[in-house]
């Protein structure tokens, strides 16, 4: 009886072997990387490219003619604008950051991601917050913080959906088979953290109704908790996890390893002692201490050394194979998006310098500065890594087109050149304007004059706008020929180091 | 001590802890641990299909 039994499940056991033989795939998923939550995160990052930046070309285009938003208040730019901003950063840039950071822990530790369905928790949660966000802000529901617009139960399921993310990706640290860490995980777990602290801090909220609190700070204290999350988002969120993805990507596009591992650590640990303490620039000349807008300057100006030295950091991982700019245009996105990164770092620091603040705040001087960081820098380098990853997810050896990439390159070079261009212009203008006086202290110009002064920088700003979002739908239209008529195939855990 | 004695201390305890990632990054017991480190992100992918299903052993 027994040795029958025994017979019977090894035959069985040999015919489920010849199953997965004949499917050509193995099922032992400890033995390969968790690339389905990639896969995912990656291809939201094309639509929510798409949809983010096809409203800031509306609100672009409003700015212009406002008759735009048609008398309905869902359209008007005052509630159009957070949309664009939450949807480029947290859905667009957000989805880069999980797709990216997922990816790159799980091949720099030889490890599968940490817990399956946390992760695929993460990416649904993220996904639901989106488009709360997409219903609430057209709606008129806000807590009116800069970048932090939803209201709290929103806010509730963003804290759980990180600290969900924090877990998938800290413990997947935590069983590396690889003994250091590498310096990119080094920038996604900094990132990861600091997000989680600065997004709790700055909502702490009393709720009233389900879409209605109030913020626990007041007054100045507000406005400095406001600007330390919300220079800290640009710090963390759109610098040190765009670090992670260019400590990877460039030097596994270059087939090089980066220039300097010992200056990637002291990048490291300056950048992100440096950064937190820079939010008060944004309060220049406001009643917030003399003493903290010094100090907040101070440390703006010190931050072009940490910035610089990635900078060239990942520049310099190209010598000796500064050819391949010629022949692979994902490098080219790479390189450009690096010097916008070095152009905005130098721009910022100055900015934030109280007698240059005087003239640039409040103009679009401003607009034009954190366009080529978010466009030049953010973008191209989400892009650049898409294009890297994509054809990896799914086992092929390119993009459908490389030709289609170089346009997009030329598209979005464009795009932001012209962007940019037009609101230095357009600020200089603006503050120069404002600042101007007659000899008896009144002043030269009305306000209105200042408007109509700048708006055929308007005009330029959204041709500029427009391009880059045409390489957007290039973009969409390669990945569609990628990926569509191809099954993923599992990747193998490599083995310890 | 008052609070600015602590202060001036935790600056000077910041300031040699940099020049101490400095020394401890430049250090040449830490040269080849680096190199492995850098080396990392060039490793190519093996996908697990029936042409390497068997070689999966050895992986």
């Amino acid at each position: 009886m027994k040795s029958r039994k025994t017979a019977c499940s090894a035959q069985a056991l040999q015919l489920e072997d010849n199953s997965i033989q004949n499917r050509g795939l193995t099922l032992d998923t400890a033995a390969s990387y968790n690339d389905k939550v990639v896969r995912q995160f990656s291809i939201m990052v094309v639509i929510w490219g798409i949809v983010g930046m096809l409203v800031g070309v509306f609100i672009a285009a409003q700015l212009i003619w406002p008759q735009l938003n048609f008398d309905l208040p869902f359209l008007t730019y005052s509630r159009l604008r957070p949309l664009h901003t939450n949807a480029v950063i947290f859905a667009f840039g957000g989805s880069a950051l999980f797709a990216t950071s997922y990816y790159v822990v799980q091949r720099t530790c030889h490890v599968r991601l940490a817990f399956d369905k946390l992760a695929a928790f993460t990416f649904w949660g993220w996904q639901l917050i989106i488009v709360l966000a997409a219903i609430t802000l057209p709606l008129g529901i806000t807590q009116s913080k800069e970048y932090a617009e939803l209201e709290w139960p929103i806010d509730l399921l963003i804290a759980v959906v990180w600290v969900a993310y924090a877990i998938v990706f800290f413990a997947t640290i935590a069983k590396r088979r690889i003994k250091h860490i590498y310096v990119a995980n080094w920038f996604y777990g900094a990132f990861i953290i600091t997000v989680a602290v600065l997004h709790i801090f700055n909502n702490l909220a009393l709720p009233v109704t389900l879409t209605k609190s109030y913020i626990i700070y007041t007054g100045v204290v507000d406005a400095m908790m406001q600007w330390w999350y919300g220079h800290n988002a640009v710090g963390f969120f759109l610098t040190a996890g765009f670090l992670g993805m260019m400590y990877y990507f460039v030097p596994k596009q270059a087939g090089r390893p980066v220039y300097s591992y010992r200056l990637s650590v002291v990048h490291f640990w300056s950048l992100i002692a440096v950064y937190m303490w820079a939010g008060p620039h944004h309060l220049h000349y406001t009643s917030l201490p003399d003493w903290a807008q010094t100090l907040g300057m101070v440390f703006s100006i010190i931050l072009l050394a940490p910035s610089w030295g990635g900078m060239i950091n990942g520049m310099m991982t190209l010598s000796g194979a500064w050819h391949k700019l010629r022949s692979d245009p994902i490098l080219k996105f790479m390189i450009v998006a690096l010097s916008f990164y070095g152009m905005s770092t130098f721009e910022g620091p100055m900015m934030s310098i109280k007698t240059v603040n005087a003239l640039s705040h409040y103009t679009n001087w401003t607009i034009g500065h954190v366009h080529s960081g978010a466009l030049g820098w953010v973008a191209m380098m989400t892009i650049g890594s898409i294009y890297s990853l994509l054809p990896r997810l799914y086992n092929r050896e390119s993009m459908y087109s490389i030709k289609l990439i170089d346009a997009h390159f030329w598209t979005s070079t464009i795009g932001v050149v012209l962007y940019a261009v037009s609101m230095w212009i357009a600020g200089v203008t603006e503050g120069l304007m404002w600042r101007a006086v007659n000899s008896d202290g009144t002043l030269t110009y009305s306000f209105v004059e200042s408007l109509k002064a700048v708006e055929p920088y308007h005009y330029f700003r959204l041709l500029g706008g427009l391009i880059f979002f045409s390489g957007m739908i290039i973009m969409a239209y390669n990945v569609w020929k990628t990926v569509s008529d191809k099954k993923p195939v599992p990747v193998a855990v490599l083995d310890p180091a | 001590m008052d609070i600015n004695d602590v202060r001036g201390i935790l600056t000077a305890i910041i300031f040699f802890a940099f020049i101490g990632i400095w020394v401890w990054a430049w250090s040449s017991r830490r040269k080849q641990d680096f190199e492995a480190s850098a080396a990392l992100p060039l490793e190519e992918d093996t996908y697990i299909t029936t042409n390497t299903t068997n070689k999966r052993e050895n992986i």
